[in-house]
């Protein structure tokens, strides 16, 4: 294979790959280490870590649907004392690249957590999900809003400084996504990931109710792909210097380059984790030969391809 | 390296035999040297409906038995009720077909250290896993007596040579189709008083391991059951799985039944906050 630069940057954060995992989607990183070195990939996408433990939506959680699924966790976590405490030190020790997520309940929570995260070492970026579909109240989803959507970011960016890039992600049920990612990039927000799963709902004919215990769940997996590249394509177009982690159904290294081809600086895997354990590190490999077969030297050449007039 | 999932392990295995059982398919599968790490209780996750499947979920099935040498090598057993569609496909998988498998996976069942009195309760096919363990308990010196139930006789799985292992076995079902009439736990507290039951090992219906822990909570019984929660990944990271567990520092936890189980303790799940917000 001839020398390929695969390396990406989201904001100040290098990384030697451009795949991620997908928050939510590898637990503390122990799970899945038995299957991947978690070195090898471009960084682990923590689970979205909120001020205090969180128990989480009840049960059921999961409804397989064609071509995806539907989870409702509630954002199911430890809290943020003890995930800096046992799960940073874990990753820093297996070497992984961190981004650390988090998720609050009001707009001082995410300044709070940005607060406690300042002083640890170790961390390369920090997601910031305003756009978690499993909470009690939908109002709760600040990325619906975007003027609550700038608030949490404009209190992220004071608290954390200037050194830590914030990824702030977005959902993709709205009706104006790219005056939301503006309004997020123009409060302090480094770079986007898009997109957060999309709200949906399972009747179980059985009982006749809806399916899952929280009612409605996040679409995700191949499903949700073609609304991910749009999202993506969309606000690339519009902010093309704004780098963009996508995540929305990726499973093939095929699919990650789509993203890429429409402005996506890293892909994050997430569902296809669940079906496979080893898919990260196929979709970086298939990706690598993707990129060589087509002739490029540098994965950046192909961040937003799909963008360039058909003479080019 | 991680204590989570340590013997796990993502292979391509072959469909050495598959056969209807009444109403459930015995498939037996090749997997090599993996088999020895196979405990009664594990359980493994199998993708189904092949690569260009809209079915994006592996599917969990417990291990009802190993073989650690049969002429085809290392073998596990699987019963399967063809369901939903990732079974049915399943159960259509014959001889020589190749399937991507993650064994073993989750907790197993404790062994008794003393050849103790135990009492095995299985409900529906759940009963599979458990003639495993009965061979495991036998050889142990247990006296192994079991129970198992249905709600109808076609969905009791009682294979002969699994029989051989235990003691005694008394079959209850709800139609009074085979056996006798009524639930698998109502003869559980008579049994109880009569003999000295160390252990009752349980894997069935959520509702029959809460009755199971209803009657053996505050005695001396220890209740271990193999769980059942709709899981996604079935390697902890999908945190679908989960049940609300009573912790020793005194909260409850909702702990992931793919790596904190399937086998719990009985006495420590918090079984009517089950499906509730804690």
């Amino acid at each position: 294979m001839s020398a390929l630069d695969f390396s990406t940057t989201l904001g100040n954060a290098w990384f030697p790959a451009p795949t991620f995992t997908a928050s939510g989607c590898a637990s503390s990183g122990r799970e899945l280490a038995q299957f991947i070195d978690l070195s090898s990939i471009g960084g682990v996408v923590t689970k979205s870590i909120m001020n205090k433990a969180r128990s989480g939506r009840p049960t059921p959680r999961m409804a397989e649907t064609p071509s995806g699924m539907l989870n409702s966790i509630g954002l199911q976590g430890p809290g943020i004392e003890s995930f800096i405490a046992k799960d940073i030190p874990y990753l820093i020790d297996q070497k992984a690249r961190i981004i650390v997520s988090i998720a609050g309940e009001t707009v001082e929570e995410y300044s709070v957590l940005a607060r406690k995260l300042r002083a640890v070492s170790g961390i390369s970026a920090i997601e910031v999900n305003i756009s978690c579909p499993n909470v009690e109240n939908r109002g709760l989803v600040f990325a619906c809003d975007p003027e609550a959507s700038r608030k949490v970011i404009d209190g992220v960016r004071r608290t954390i400084g200037g050194e830590l890039p914030i990824i702030a992600k977005l959902s993709p049920d709205v009706t104006d996504l790219v005056s939301i990612a503006r309004g997020v990039v123009d409060a302090g927000a480094d770079a986007l990931a898009l997109i957060n799963t999309v709200l949906g709902m399972v009747i179980n004919l059985d009982t006749m109710r809806p399916h899952l215990g929280g009612k409605t769940g996040g679409l995700s997996g191949p499903a949700i792909r073609p609304i991910a590249v749009r999202a993506v394509y969309q606000v690339h177009a519009a902010m093309p210097q704004v780098p963009i982690l996508a995540m929305g159904g990726v499973s093939t290294g095929r699919d990650a380059l789509e993203m890429i081809a429409a402005g996506a600086s890293g892909v994050s895997i997430g569902t296809a984790s669940f079906g496979n354990p080893h898919a990260i590190i196929a979709i970086q490999d298939e990706l690598k030969h993707l990129l060589v077969s087509k002739g490029f030297t540098s994965l950046r050449d192909a961040i937003g391809f799909a963008h360039r007039p058909e003479s080019e | 390296m991680s204590l989570i999932n340590k013997n796990a392990t993502n292979v391509r295995a072959l469909v050495v035999s598959n056969k209807r059982v009444g109403q459930y398919f015995q498939l037996i599968i090749s997997i090599g040297d993996l088999a020895e790490n196979c405990k009664p209780g594990n359980f493994v996750a199998i993708n189904v409906g092949g690569d260009s499947s809209r079915m994006v979920l592996r599917r969990a099935f417990a291990i009802s038995r190993v073989s650690t040498n049969s002429l085809n090598g290392g073998t596990m057993e699987l019963i399967v009720a063809p369901h939903g569609q990732g079974s049915k496909w399943l159960c259509n998988q014959g001889e020589g077909a190749e399937l991507d498998v993650i064994v073993p996976l989750g907790t197993a069942f404790g062994i008794p250290t003393e050849p103790v009195h135990v009492l095995l309760v299985g409900g529906g096919y759940g009963s599979a896993p458990l003639f495993g363990l009965a061979e495991l308990l036998n050889a142990k010196g247990c006296r192994v007596d079991m129970l198992l139930g249905a709600s109808t006789g076609s969905k009791i799985y009682a294979p002969m040579e699994g029989k051989r292992a235990v003691n005694s076995l008394r079959i209850y079902t709800e139609d009074s189709s085979m056996g006798q009439g009524g639930r698998v736990t109502d003869p559980i507290p008579q049994v109880i008083a009569d003999s000295e039951i160390a252990v009752i090992y349980s894997c069935g219906p959520m509702a029959m391991l809460s009755a199971i822990d209803s009657i053996t909570r505050g005695t001396d019984v220890v209740h271990q059951c193999a769980v059942e929660e709709s899981m996604a990944c079935g390697i902890g990271i999908c945190m679908t799985c989960v049940i609300p567990v009573m912790q020793p520092e005194g909260n409850i936890a909702m702990l992931r039944t793919c790596i904190d189980g399937p086998v719990m303790d009985g006495s420590v799940v918090e079984w009517d906050k089950v499906g509730k917000a804690l």
